[in-house]
C-alpha cells in the first residue's frame, strides 16, 4: 500500500490533520462550538470556491478568510454566548455566495462544464494530494496541534468554569480569541485534505466520543486524537482496499462508529450515578 | 426586460407557486427553531435531504421520495441523540455534529457509487427553479398544509414548552413528545423547503426572516407574521431575479434574506 506515493501522501497529510481535528474538536464539543466549526467549514468552502472562480491558488484566500471569520464571530458572539441563529443567518449567506461562485466557476470554465470543483472542495481528495501540498497540510496542522496543547490549561479553564477563570486572572475572552483562530486553521488546511463538510465528523464524533469516555481532560485529549487517528487510518486503508468507496466517506462513517459505540458504553457507565439525581 | 414575462411560462408559474407554499411553511416553522436555538439542528435536517436524494437516485425511486424519508429518519434520530433525560448542551452538539457528518460521509458515498452526474448533485445540494413539476407542486402543497395544519394544533403548547420547559413540564405539557413532533415537523419543512433552495440553502427560509422578525418585535403574533411576509418577499424577489439572471436563485434568495437581517440589526441598534 505504502508502495503508491498518493497513499504515502495521504497518510503524511491525514495523520496530522487527524491530529489536530482530534484535540481542536476535544474543545470544540467541551465550549459546544461544533455549530461554529461548522460555519467555519463553509467559509472554507465559500472562500476555495471564490479562488477557483477567480483562477488563483485557493490556499491563500483560504487561510485568510476562515480565520479572520473565526475570530470576527468569536468577537460578535461576545455578549450573547453560542448565538446560533446569529451564525445560522450569517452562513446561509456564506452558502448562498459559494453557489455563486461555483456557478461561476462553471460557466467561465467551459471545458469541465460539472460541479466538479464543488464535489472537490465539498468532499475532499486526500488521495490525490501531492507530495508538497501534503507536506504543507502535514506542517499546518502540526502548527495547530501544538498551539492547542499549549493553550490547552488555560482552555479548558476558562471553558469549564468562566467567572473562576476571570477571577484568578485568566484572560478568558483572548484565548476564546485565540482557540477560534486555531478552529479557522484547521478548518481550513482540512477543508484541503478532508474537504469543508467532512472536517465536520472529525471535530465532532471523537471530541464527543472521548466526552462519553471520561472526565479526565488529559485522558479526553489523548483519547479524541486518538480516535480521530484511527478513524483516518482505518478510512484510508479501507478505501485502498475497495476502490470504489470515497476515503472522506469511509473516515466519517468511522468516527461515528466509534463515537456511537463510545456513547453507548458511556450511557452504561452512567447509568447508576444518574438514577440518584434524576432532575 | 417585462414583468409579466414572469407568469408567460408554465415552469415559472409553477416555482412561483412552490415558492410560495416553501416560503410560509419555512418561515412558519423556522420561527419555533429560533424560538427554540434549534438552528444546528435544522441545519442538520436539511444536510439529510441529501444523502436521501442520493440514495433514491441510487435505488431509481423518485427523488423527491428519498427527500422526505431521510429527512423524517433524521428527525427520529435527532431526537433520539438529543433527547435524553441528561441534557448537556457539549453533548448535545457533539450528537447533532455526528448525526449531520455521518449523513454527508453517506451522501457522498451514494453519489460516488451512483457514477451519475454531477450537475445533479449541484442542484440538491443548492437549489434549481426550473424543473419544478405539476406533481411536485402538489406534493409541496400537501406536505405544507400537513405541517402547518399540525402546528396550528401544537402551537401553544410548544411555544410554551420552548420558552419555559421546566414550568411547562410541571403544568403537565408532554414536553419530550413535542419536542419530537416538532423535530418531524421540521425534517418534513426542511425536506421541502430543499427542493427550491437546495439542501444547503435552506437556512435563508428557516432561520433569517424569523430572525430578522423577531429583532423587530417582542410580540409573538406579530413577528410569526413578519417572518411569513419577509420569506414571501425574499422568495419571489429572489425567483424573479433569477429569471432575468444567469446566476443561481440560492444565491439571490440568501443575499435578500441576510441583507435585510444585516439592515434590521443595524438600524435596531
Amino acid at each position: 500500500m505504502f508502495a503508491h506515493e498518493f497513499m504515502r501522501n495521504a497518510f503524511l497529510a491525514g495523520t496530522f490533520v487527524a491530529l489536530a481535528c482530534g484535540l481542536v474538536g476535544y474543545f470544540v464539543v467541551l465550549r459546544a462550538q461544533v455549530f461554529a466549526g461548522d460555519a467555519l467549514s463553509h467559509v472554507a468552502f465559500t472562500g476555495a470556491l471564490a479562488a477557483a472562480a477567480a483562477g488563483i491558488d485557493p490556499r491563500i484566500g483560504l487561510f485568510a478568510i476562515t480565520i479572520v471569520v473565526a475570530v470576527g464571530m468569536g468577537a460578535a458572539g461576545d455578549r450573547a454566548r453560542a448565538d446560533d441563529t446569529v451564525i445560522g443567518s450569517f452562513f446561509a449567506w456564506i452558502l448562498g455566495l459559494g453557489a455563486l461562485f461555483l456557478s461561476i466557476f462553471i460557466t467561465s470554465s467551459s471545458s469541465s462544464g460539472n460541479g466538479t470543483a464543488a464535489v472537490r472542495v465539498l468532499f475532499g481528495s486526500i488521495l490525490g494530494l501531492s507530495a508538497s501540498e501534503a507536506r504543507l497540510a502535514a506542517l499546518l496542522a502540526a502548527l495547530a496541534a501544538v498551539a492547542v496543547v499549549a493553550m490547552a490549561r488555560p482552555l479548558l479553564f476558562s471553558s469549564v468554569d468562566v467567572e473562576v477563570a476571570e477571577a484568578r486572572g485568566v484572560r478568558v475572552r483572548a484565548i476564546g480569541l485565540a482557540f477560534l483562530g486555531v478552529l479557522g486553521l484547521v478548518a481550513a488546511e482540512a477543508t484541503q485534505a478532508v474537504g469543508a463538510l467532512l472536517l465536520l465528523g472529525l471535530l465532532s464524533a471523537p471530541g464527543g466520543a472521548a466526552h462519553r469516555l471520561t472526565a479526565n481532560p488529559y485522558a479526553g485529549l489523548a483519547l479524541s486524537a486518538s480516535f480521530a487517528l484511527v478513524a483516518m487510518w482505518g478510512g484510508l486503508v479501507l478505501s485502498y482496499l475497495v476502490p470504489s468507496l470515497p476515503p472522506s466517506s469511509m473516515i466519517v462513517m468511522l468516527a461515528v462508529a466509534i463515537y456511537v459505540v463510545a456513547t453507548a458504553a458511556g450511557v452504561r457507565k452512567a447509568r447508576n450515578p444518574k438514577l440518584e439525581s434524576v432532575s | 426586460m417585462r414583468i409579466d414575462e414572469l407568469f408567460q411560462f408554465h415552469f415559472m408559474t409553477n416555482a412561483l407557486i412552490a415558492g410560495t407554499i416553501v416560503a410560509v411553511t419555512a418561515s412558519a416553522i423556522g420561527w419555533f427553531v429560533v424560538v427554540r436555538q434549534q438552528a444546528f439542528a435544522g441545519h442538520t435536517l436539511s444536510v439529510i435531504a441529501f444523502p436521501g436524494a442520493a440514495a433514491a437516485a441510487l435505488a431509481g425511486a423518485p427523488v423527491v421520495v428519498g427527500y422526505f424519508a431521510a429527512c423524517a429518519l433524521g428527525a427520529l434520530a435527532l431526537a433520539a441523540v438529543t433527547g435524553g433525560e441528561a441534557r448537556s448542551i457539549s453533548h448535545e452538539s457533539a450528537a447533532i455534529g455526528s448525526v449531520q457528518a455521518l449523513a454527508l460521509g453517506l451522501g457522498f458515498l451514494f453519489v460516488s457509487l451512483y457514477h451519475g452526474l454531477l450537475t445533479e448533485l449541484n442542484s440538491l445540494l443548492f437549489g434549481t427553479f426550473l424543473g419544478i413539476t405539476d406533481t411536485q407542486v402538489l406534493v409541496l402543497l400537501g406536505v405544507g398544509a400537513g405541517v402547518l395544519l399540525m402546528l396550528a394544533l401544537v402551537a401553544r403548547p410548544l411555544l410554551f414548552a420552548s420558552v419555559d420547559a421546566d414550568v411547562a413540564r410541571a403544568g403537565g405539557v408532554p414536553v419530550a413528545a413535542l419536542s419530537t413532533v416538532f423535530l418531524m415537523m421540521l425534517g418534513l419543512a426542511v425536506a421541502a423547503t430543499s427542493q427550491i433552495t437546495g439542501a444547503l440553502l435552506v437556512f435563508a427560509l428557516l432561520v433569517t426572516p424569523p430572525a430578522t422578525a423577531q429583532l423587530i418585535t417582542p410580540h409573538p403574533g406579530r413577528s410569526f407574521a413578519l417572518s411569513v411576509v419577509i420569506a414571501l418577499l425574499v422568495t419571489w424577489l429572489g425567483l424573479s431575479i433569477a429569471y432575468f439572471s444567469i446566476y443561481p436563485v440560492g444565491f439571490y434568495v440568501t443575499s435578500l434574506s441576510f441583507g435585510l437581517y444585516v439592515l434590521v440589526r443595524l438600524v435596531r441598534r
